[in-house]
C-alpha cells in the first residue's frame, strides 16, 4: 500500500542571531491512507513546527527545512517552490489551526473565505462555489447557513469558527488533513463536538489525519497511531492500544501517570520534574530527556538513542532497549 | 447609522461655539484692527475716526462685539471683506474651485505614490528598496515646502520650461474652451506634484508597518494553507486590513482639501484659499480670516465624522449606532 505521507530524517531549524537551532531534529514517520496519526508532546517539542514544515508554512526568513525528505503520495515535496506548494495546499493537504479566533480574516465574510479555497483549486463560477460553500457549512453542522454565510467571523463563537475552519479545510476533499491542536482553544463540551465532527468527516471522505495535540484523551478517542515527541525528536511510536496499555519510553510512562484517572483515587497528580531544555541549550549528544528521566544511566549522556522497533509496530528511542543503542547496533 | 450621524452633527454645535470663541479672541488679540479699510483714507481727523469706530461698533464691550459677530455668522452673514469690498462669503467661494482642484490632484498623487511605495516596502521590508523608500519619505517630510516648491519651479519651469510657475490659468483664455482646461491642468500639476509627493511619508510608512504587522497574523497563514497566491494574499487579505488605519488620515485630508496649502499656494501664486488666508492675515481682513478659520474648523470636525462613518463601512467589526 502506498503511503500517504512519508517524512524521513526531517530537520527544521530556526535562525536565531545567525545560528540555526533545530526545533525538529531528525524526525521520521509515515502516515497511511485513511489513518489518524496523533502527534503528542508538550509545548515547544516541535510538533507544530513539524506540521508547518510539511505544509511549508514556516515563518519566512526565520524557519527553514535544513535536511531530510517529505514525500507526499510518493512525490518528494520538500523542495517544491511556493507556486508548486500552492497547487497542493488546500487541495491535497489541508490544515486546521489552534486559534479559531484569529485564523479567519476579520474583514471578509464567512462565505467568501470558504469560496476562496474552492475557487483556488477549481475552475467553477462564483455561484457554484457559493453553492458548495453552503453544502460544506451544512456538513460541518452550522445552523442558519443562509444567514451565516454572509456574516463576519467576529459574529461567531470559537466553536463555530473552528467549524468554519474545518469547512475550509475539507472544501476540496484533501487526502491529508493536518489538525494542529484543533480543540485546545475551545471549551470542553465544544471540544467533544469538534472531535466527533472530524471523525465523521474522516470516515466519510476516507482521508488521513495528522492530529497534533498535547491531550492524551483526544488521542485515545480518535487516533490509530501515536507519535510521542520530546524536544524535537520522536521518543516513541506505536498504535494507540499499545501506547496506553504498554508504554515503554520513560517519558511516555510519566505522561500516562500524569493523566487523572477515574478508577484510582490519588491525592496529588504525578508531574514530570524539570523542564524541556531550550532550543539554544539542547545537548549535542545523548538523550534529551536524561535530566528529567527517573531511569537515566551514565551512557545516556554520551550515546544518542535512536528510534528502533522493539516489538512489532512499536518503536522507542531509549537506551533501556538494546535496539536503540546506536553504538551497539553498528558493531 | 443615520441616527449616529445626526447625533454627531448636533454634538458639533457646542464644539463650534467654543472654537468661535477662540477664533474671535485670537483675532481681537492681533495688533491693529480692520477699521482702516472702512473709513475714508483721506480723512484722518481724529474726531472722524472716533465717530467711525463708534459707528462700526469697535468701542462696544468685547462680549457685545462677539455676540454681534456670532449671531450674524449663524445667520449666514460672514461679514464684509474690507480688502475686496465684497461679502467675505463671495471672496471665499470664488477661490474654492481652484483650491479643490489643486487638492484633489495632489491627493491623487499622494495616494498613488504612497500606495505603490507602501505596498512594496511592506511586502519586502528591510530590503534596499524599502530603505530607499524610507529615505525618500523622511527627506520629503523634512524638506520645507517652500524649499521644495522653489526648487521645483527652478527646475521644471525655468530650466526645462515644462510647466508655468504662477497663477491657476493662462491669461486671455476664454472659459469653457479646450485650451482653457488644458491650461488649468498645466498650472495645477507642478504645485500638486510638490504637495502630493511631500505628503506621502505618513501614508507610506503607516501602510508599510501595518502590512508587515498583518503579514504575521494567523489569518494570513490560513490563506497560505488554502493555496492562495502570494500576490493575492498581499493585495487582498493584508491590504484590505491595512487600509483601515489609513482612514484616520483621510479624515484630516478633508479639511486639507479646502485649506489648501498656505505656503505652496503662495509660492506658486496660486489663487486658492491658502493664499487668500495668508493675505487676509497680513491685510487685516478680519471677516475673511475668521470665516476661513471657522470653515476649516468645521471641516476638521466634519472630516473626523466622515472618517468614523468610513470605519463602519470598511471594518465589519465596527457598527455605528
Amino acid at each position: 500500500m502506498d503511503l500517504m505521507l512519508e517524512v524521513k530524517n526531517l530537520k527544521t531549524g530556526f535562525d536565531i542571531d545567525g545560528q540555526i537551532y533545530h526545533a525538529v531534529d531528525d524526525v521520521s514517520f509515515s502516515v497511511e491512507p485513511g489513518k489518524i496519526v496523533g502527534i503528542v508532546g508538550e509545548s515547544g517539542c516541535g510538533k507544530s513546527v513539524m506540521s508547518l514544515s510539511v505544509m511549508q508554512l514556516l515563518p519566512k526568513g526565520i524557519g527553514q527545512i535544513t535536511g531530510g525528505e517529505i514525500k507526499f503520495q510518493g512525490k518528494n515535496i520538500e523542495n517544491y517552490t511556493n507556486n508548486q506548494m500552492n497547487q497542493i495546499r488546500g487541495k491535497d493537504i489541508s490544515m486546521i489551526f489552534q486559534e479559531p479566533m484569529t485564523s479567519l480574516n476579520p474583514v471578509f465574510t464567512i462565505g467568501s473565505q470558504i469560496e476562496e479555497i474552492i475557487l483556488n483549486h477549481n475552475k467553477i463560477s462564483k455561484a457554484e462555489a457559493r453553492e458548495r460553500a453552503i453544502n460544506l457549512l451544512r456538513q460541518v453542522g452550522i445552523p442558519r447557513v443562509e444567514t451565516i454565510i454572509d456574516e463576519y467571523p467576529h459574529q461567531l463563537s470559537g466553536g463555530m469558527r473552528q467549524r468554519i475552519m474545518i469547512a475550509i479545510a475539507i472544501a476540496c476533499q484533501p487526502q491529508l488533513l493536518i489538525a494542529d491542536e484543533p480543540t485546545t482553544a475551545l471549551d470542553v463540551t465544544v471540544q467533544a463536538q469538534i472531535l466527533e465532527l472530524l471523525k465523521k468527516i474522516q470516515e466519510q471522505n476516507n482521508m488521513s489525519i495528522i492530529l497534533i495535540t498535547h491531550d492524551l484523551g483526544v488521542v485515545a478517542e480518535l487516533c490509530d497511531e501515536v507519535i510521542i515527541m520530546y524536544a524535537g525528536k520522536i521518543v516513541e511510536r506505536t498504535n494507540v492500544d499499545k501506547l496506553f496499555y504498554d508504554p515503554q519510553h520513560p517519558y511516555t510512562k510519566l505522561l500516562m501517570a500524569s493523566i487523572p484517572r477515574l478508577d484510582i483515587e490519588v491525592d496529588t497528580l504525578e508531574t514530570i520534574q524539570g523542564i524541556v531544555p531550550s532550543l539554544k541549550n539542547m545537548p549535542k549528544v545523548g538523550c534529551r530527556f536524561m535530566d528529567r528521566c527517573p531511569s537515566a544511566m551514565p551512557q545516556c549522556k554520551t550515546i544518542t538513542p535512536k528510534l528502533a522497533e522493539i516489538t512489532d509496530n512499536h518503536e522507542v528511542a531509549c537506551l533501556l532497549f538494546e535496539a536503540s543503542n546506536s553504538e551497539k547496533g553498528v558493531s | 447609522m443615520l441616527q449616529y450621524t445626526i447625533r454627531r452633527l448636533l454634538s458639533m454645535i457646542p464644539l463650534l461655539l467654543l472654537i468661535s470663541l477662540v477664533v474671535f479672541s485670537l483675532a481681537k488679540m492681533m495688533p491693529g484692527d480692520a477699521f482702516g479699510g472702512e473709513i475714508d483714507p483721506s480723512n484722518t481727523n481724529p474726531q472722524y475716526i472716533e465717530e467711525m469706530r463708534e459707528k462700526l461698533g469697535y468701542n462696544d464691550p468685547i462680549i457685545v462685539q462677539y455676540g454681534r459677530w456670532i449671531s450674524n455668522f449663524v445667520q449666514g452673514d460672514f461679514g464684509k471683506s474690507t480688502v475686496y469690498k465684497k461679502p467675505a462669503v463671495e471672496v471665499i467661494a470664488q477661490r474654492i474651485p481652484n483650491t479643490l482642484f489643486l487638492a484633489v490632484v495632489s491627493l491623487i498623487f499622494t495616494y498613488v505614490f504612497a500606495f505603490i511605495m507602501g505596498m512594496y516596502a511592506g511586502r519586502k521590508p528591510y530590503t534596499l528598496g524599502d530603505n530607499l523608500i524610507a529615505t525618500y519619505n523622511y527627506l520629503a517630510l523634512a524638506i520645507p515646502s517652500f524649499v521644495a516648491g522653489i526648487v521645483a519651479i527652478y527646475i521644471f519651469s525655468f530650466q526645462l520650461g515644462w510647466f508655468p510657475f504662477s497663477g491657476s490659468v493662462g491669461i486671455g483664455l476664454e472659459e469653457g474652451t479646450f485650451e482653457y482646461y488644458v491650461s488649468k491642468v498645466r498650472h495645477v500639476l507642478l504645485p500638486a506634484l510638490v504637495l502630493g509627493l511631500m505628503g506621502t511619508a505618513s501614508y507610506t510608512q503607516f501602510l508599510r508597518n501595518d502590512i508587515i504587522e498583518n503579514g504575521r497574523k494567523d489569518f494570513v497563514r490560513t490563506a497560505r494553507a488554502k493555496g492562495t497566491s502570494e500576490s493575492k494574499i498581499y493585495n487582498k487579505h493584508i491590504l484590505r486590513n491595512s487600509i483601515i488605519p489609513l482612514i484616520t488620515f483621510l479624515g484630516f485630508d478633508i479639511a486639507t482639501l479646502i485649506s489648501g496649502a498656505v505656503i505652496t499656494e503662495t509660492i506658486f501664486t496660486f489663487p486658492g484659499i491658502g493664499s487668500l488666508f495668508l493675505e487676509s492675515v497680513s491685510r487685516r481682513d478680519y471677516a475673511v480670516m475668521m470665516s476661513i478659520t471657522m470653515l476649516l474648523s468645521f471641516l476638521t470636525l466634519f472630516g473626523n465624522l466622515v472618517a468614523d462613518l468610513l470605519y463602519g463601512i470598511v471594518d465589519p467589526r465596527i457598527r455605528l449606532d
